[in-house]
């Protein structure tokens, strides 16, 4: 029993052994006749969906309900006896801002999201092995991810303030010429997107740990005496054995991309000229500061369009994964 | 005034007092029915964007007006910053929970009104007492407080305007009169140029221009003897040629002289940037003097702001305003609050510990102010900057209008639109979102 | 043979430079910040150790805003919030990953898709939602639109799928209603990722910002994050110290339990199968 019990967590080993009999003590001595007794005339396809339900209706109730009503809203004619119509949306064709905000935050999760991958695969596979302080670097590696991002935000503020800000005292005592690092439009989105990376790089390097758990030990071993280089071992055993893994740091990562604008409420509102603008920054601004909600629920159903696509691509993946199970 | 529909108990009952008192203390009856036990109960929201343990200061000022007023029971709700504050009240009115009053900044005023959020004082003031006391305050104050017909919706409370911060340590190292600071635009760019050589300083001069350098940007603009925005609120002069050349001298400082630094520079920082002697001078709010008096390891000095053509800076900071959804009773319940928060002592005592220029000429003859001037005669600048002081940029649909000369300005400074495209850029937009409100 | 033996000890001696290296950069600015947040505002930013320590910049601040306050919102929210998730994310999962029921596939899509739209990229509408529901500026209103995490049911989901037949099988023998299995086979299995999602939960909503900033209003219901964001006060400047200071604050806590369960928690997530 007890073998079996961790059969499928194999990779976590040692279970403690008082645990285990803690939860198989109490067997299962037959039926008994709780207060949940009736429950059990419940047919297996009806009770799953009772189970469903509560999880549904919250799910359902802050994400399609209120898409709904963006919708609906997004469709209104300004005015106020406007009917129904496209007016916000034709409004937005016309719009710099959202344009700019748009490309922003495409470039912005495209590029942070791959990247922030690869720095946490690395750190996953450098502090996988027994080198000397692992655990310490484990926690340098993640503790970033454990700061709020509006903390984290501050932060960096400082240490891209032009004058006297750390980044540019480094170079110049290297003898380069400071940057202008959040106030020059060029710099601005690059630096941003650094400071994500440090944030959230070690949250998925969690993730690839986990992962690298499940890779079997014998195949390390058998590179090993076939004399392969480490990186050969990598490229060819580890990276596609962490491709589950890859793909959910991915989802994750974008997800999160989206949603995870704080930092610029702290560090650039946005600026300069809306070079560091967000879809949901410029949605927060248009709803609150401008006061205009109808238009921020056009954004807002182009920003859900635009994630519907992303996840549906990725269901794809998850598919053609189990079918490759 | 456009009554809300959800005010109407207030409506039925302002009527019912007309008509049976008749001219007399109206909403004061019901206030008079009120007790120590059975108090009228009042909220207050009001942002801090200053430095400091300040709610205390709050709580202590809200304790003795209720010590005096047992009456009236206060609850001061510390909300946040003004953006902040403003969603608040936004999100309390939508919800049936509007506040009784509330610190906003001024220029929110058109927005307030267009939204039938506040009314205006004159509605509430009974007396000529306190009718006298809405013309008590300095008149570049109540530039926005008062609407063009002559209303007054907001009591300023915590208000400032821009000065000029320079260094006279470096000043003197640099072979400069150390207790001169820049009087003219020209003198601006010749003390700058010297100091910035002489000394190890980074930049002579910085004038932030993130958040909102729509505001820095007005005292340009005054300085070149232009309004940028009309007393009613609905139309903006973007596009004049003297506010274009008020940009292009902004925009000098860097290009041409190399004095400024180039791109944006952080509103947040540069007072740091003082601090640490990256900088010789700054622009900034006068609410900064505790910050840098505190601070500096440095000899300082504050002064008003150079003259282009003529001196200038708009003022800047928050009002007090009455909310429309309120009891007649509360209403005047918290304009006795208001009132007594801007008494010449409280007055006195808010603008000593936030650094804020206190609203009227009476607080600063108090004996606790012209002890803090006679040690501190920097805090006085500002008050004397007032003369020269013009309405701070305040418009219906303030957020869009703000959002499209910022973005305007910054566009300008980081070099993606010459000056003169932007102001015409930022002219067409503002044109089409004020369009609805103009006659 | 020389060559072969060396040559791996040189890759290996990078490897660990680069782990070091990679370190450092990593933990720099924490340390940075906690250096500032004990140190004279004049000189903060210098690296002098042997001046200058103070206490009083995190006095200040604490005496500056109602963080006490903060704190109890900031538990109630993030524990109240990891139990309701784990509690209808283990139901729903467990439903998805045990039984064939007509509309499994569709809901277990539905609940993919859940992954990518979070309940704050509805901003505006989840914010007239709950302000209608008479949520606004309480702590269920910052929690209700994420009661049930789609997060939550996908890794319940993929660990319950992985839960032996015959476990099951033995259990029912025995006469376990369904539940009674859940509770006595599925969940004793998962604990590893059951303890991996809560202190993700935690974390997620001790550090959320931008829902409980619109959400909220009176220190009754602020959270610690929207309370930080006092000392970026936009009139007068950043002040630096009072920053790091409000930083430390805000931080100390959570990784205080971080430091102290980091052995178990990474070691939760190894475990937890996540894939």
């Amino acid at each position: 029993m007890e073998r079996e019990h961790d059969s499928p967590t194999a990779t976590a080993g040692r279970r403690h052994p008082d645990e285990v009999a803690q939860h198989d003590q109490p067997a299962f001595a037959g039926p008994r006749q709780g207060p949940l007794h009736h429950l059990r005339r419940i047919p297996n396809p009806v009770f799953a969906w009772l189970l469903m339900v509560p999880a549904l209706v919250f799910l359902g109730g802050f994400t399609v309900f209120p898409a709904g009503s963006a919708l609906w809203n997004s469709l209104q004619e300004p005015g106020l006896d406007g009917g129904v119509g496209t007016a916000y949306y034709e409004q937005m064709l016309g719009d710099a801002v959202f344009r700019r905000s748009l490309i922003n935050n495409l470039l912005f999760s495209f590029i942070t999201v791959p990247v922030s991958i690869a720095v946490a695969m690395l750190m996953a596979v450098l502090v996988n092995r027994k080198i000397r302080g692992r655990g310490l670097l484990r926690l340098a590696y993640f503790t970033p991810a454990m700061l709020p991002v509006v903390a984290a935000a501050a932060i960096w503020l400082f240490f891209y303030q032009p004058n006297f800000g750390v980044l540019n005292t480094i170079a110049r005592w290297l003898g380069f010429e400071g940057q202008n690092w959040l106030g020059s439009p060029s710099t601005v989105l690059p630096a941003l997107m650094v400071m994500m990376i440090w944030h959230q790089a070690g949250f998925f390097m969690l993730f690839y740990l986990a992962g690298l758990q499940l890779i079997p030990p014998e195949l390390d071993e058998a590179s090993q005496l076939e004399g392969a280089g480490r990186w050969y071992h990598f490229r060819r055993v580890t990276f596609p054995l962490l491709m589950p893994t890859t793909l959910f740091a991915s989802i994750v990562g974008l997800a999160n991309s989206f949603k995870q604008v704080d930092f610029i409420f702290v560090m650039t509102q946005g600026g300069p000229n809306n070079a560091s603008n967000m879809l949901l920054y410029y949605i927060w601004q248009t709803t609150f500061p401008q006061r205009r909600p109808e238009y921020a629920a056009a954004i807002t159903i182009v920003l859900v369009l635009i994630l519907i696509v992303l996840a549906l691509i990725q269901i794809r993946l998850f598919e053609r994964r189990i079918h490759y199970r | 005034m456009r009554i809300r529909p959800t005010s109407t108990v207030a409506a039925v009952a302002a009527l019912a007092l007309l008509t049976a008192a008749c001219g007399s203390d109206d909403g004061e009856s019901a206030l008079e029915e009120a007790t120590a036990d059975n108090p009228i109960e009042i909220t207050m929201y009001y942002p801090i964007a200053v430095g400091g343990p300040l709610q205390e200061v709050v709580d202590g000022l809200i304790d003795d007006f209720m010590a005096e007023n047992p009456e009236i029971a206060v609850q001061a709700v510390y909300s946040g910053n003004y953006d902040e504050t403003m969603v608040s009240v936004q999100t309390a009115v939508d919800g049936g929970d509007a506040p009784v009053t509330s610190v906003l900044l001024s220029t929110e005023m058109f927005q307030l009104i267009d939204d039938d959020m506040i009314v205006p004082f004159d509605d509430v003031v009974t007396n000529d007492d306190e009718r006298e006391w809405l013309d008590s305050f300095y008149d570049a104050f109540m530039a926005n407080s008062r609407d063009h017909e002559g209303r007054t919706w907001g009591i300023p409370f915590q208000r400032s305007t821009i000065v000029q911060y320079w260094n006279k340590d470096l000043f003197e190292e640099a072979g400069l009169d150390p207790d001169h600071a820049p009087q003219t635009w020209d003198e601006l760019v010749e003390i700058a140029q010297q100091v910035q050589q002489e000394t190890g300083a980074r930049w002579g001069v910085q004038i932030p221009s993130s958040g909102f350098p729509y505001w820095l940007f007005q005292a340009l603009t005054t300085q070149n003897d232009v309004e940028i925005v009309s007393a009613d609120g609905t139309e903006v002069y973007f596009d004049q040629p003297a506010v274009v050349e008020a940009l292009e001298f902004w925009l000098s400082l860097s290009a041409d002289h190399g004095v400024h630094p180039s791109g944006i520079v952080d509103w947040g920082t540069t007072p740091e940037d003082f601090l640490q002697g990256q900088t010789a001078m700054i622009w900034t709010t006068t609410g900064n003097l505790t910050n840098v008096r505190d601070n500096a390891t440095f000899d300082f000095g504050v002064d008003m702001l150079p003259e282009g053509v003529r001196r200038g800076s708009p003022t800047g900071g928050g009002n007090f305003f009455l909310f429309a959804d309120a009891s007649e009773a509360e209403q005047v319940a918290a304009m006795r609050l208001i009132r007594y928060l801007t008494q010449p002592e409280q007055a006195a005592e808010w603008g000593i510990a936030t650094g804020y220029v206190a609203p009227l000429p009476e607080a600063w003859e108090t004996a606790a102010m012209e002890e803090y001037v006679s040690g501190f005669p920097e805090a006085a600048v500002a008050r004397d900057q007032l003369d020269y002081a013009v309405r701070e940029l305040s418009t219906y649909a303030r957020g869009q209008i703000y959002e499209i000369l910022n973005d305007a300005l910054q566009g300008a400074i980081v070099g993606d639109m010459t000056p003169e495209e932007a102001m015409r850029h930022a002219q067409e937009q503002a044109d089409n979102v004020l369009g609805v409100y103009q006659n | 043979m020389i060559r072969t033996s060396r040559l791996p000890r040189i890759s290996d001696k990078i490897e660990v430079g680069m782990a070091w290296l990679l370190g450092f950069l990593w933990i720099a600015p924490l340390v940075y910040v906690f250096w500032a947040a004990f140190r004279e505002p004049a000189v903060a930013l210098t690296l002098n150790p042997f001046q200058g320590w103070t206490l009083d910049n995190i006095e200040s601040v604490w005496n500056s805003a109602p963080f006490d306050r903060y704190f109890q919102n900031t538990v109630l929210l993030v524990t109240g919030l990891a139990t309701t998730q784990l509690v209808l994310g283990i139901l729903a999962a467990y439903a998805l990953a045990r039984y064939n029921f007509p509309g499994r596939d569709i809901l277990f899509a539905f609940v993919l898709l859940q992954l990518m739209i979070f309940p704050e990229i509805l901003l505006t509408e989840n914010f007239r939602l709950v302000s209608n529901l008479g949520l606004q500026d309480t702590i269920p209103g910052i929690a209700i639109p994420y009661a049930a995490s789609a997060f939550c049911i996908f890794l319940m989901r993929q660990q319950f799928k992985a839960v032996p037949k015959e476990l099951v099988e033995a259990a029912e023998i025995e006469g376990a209603s369904r539940l009674e299995t859940l509770w006595k086979v599925y969940l004793p299995l998962a604990r590893p990722t059951i303890v991996a999602f809560g202190l993700v939960s935690v974390s997620f909503h001790w550090n959320n910002f931008l829902w409980p900033l619109v959400i909220t209003r009176s220190p009754e219901s602020r959270p610690v994050t929207v309370g930080i964001v006092r000392f970026l006060s936009p009139e007068t400047g950043i002040d630096f110290t009072s920053l790091t200071a409000g930083t430390v604050i805000v931080v100390t806590p959570l990784l205080a339990l971080f430091l102290l369960t980091q052995r178990q928690f990474i070691q939760s997530f190894m475990r937890s199968g996540i894939k």
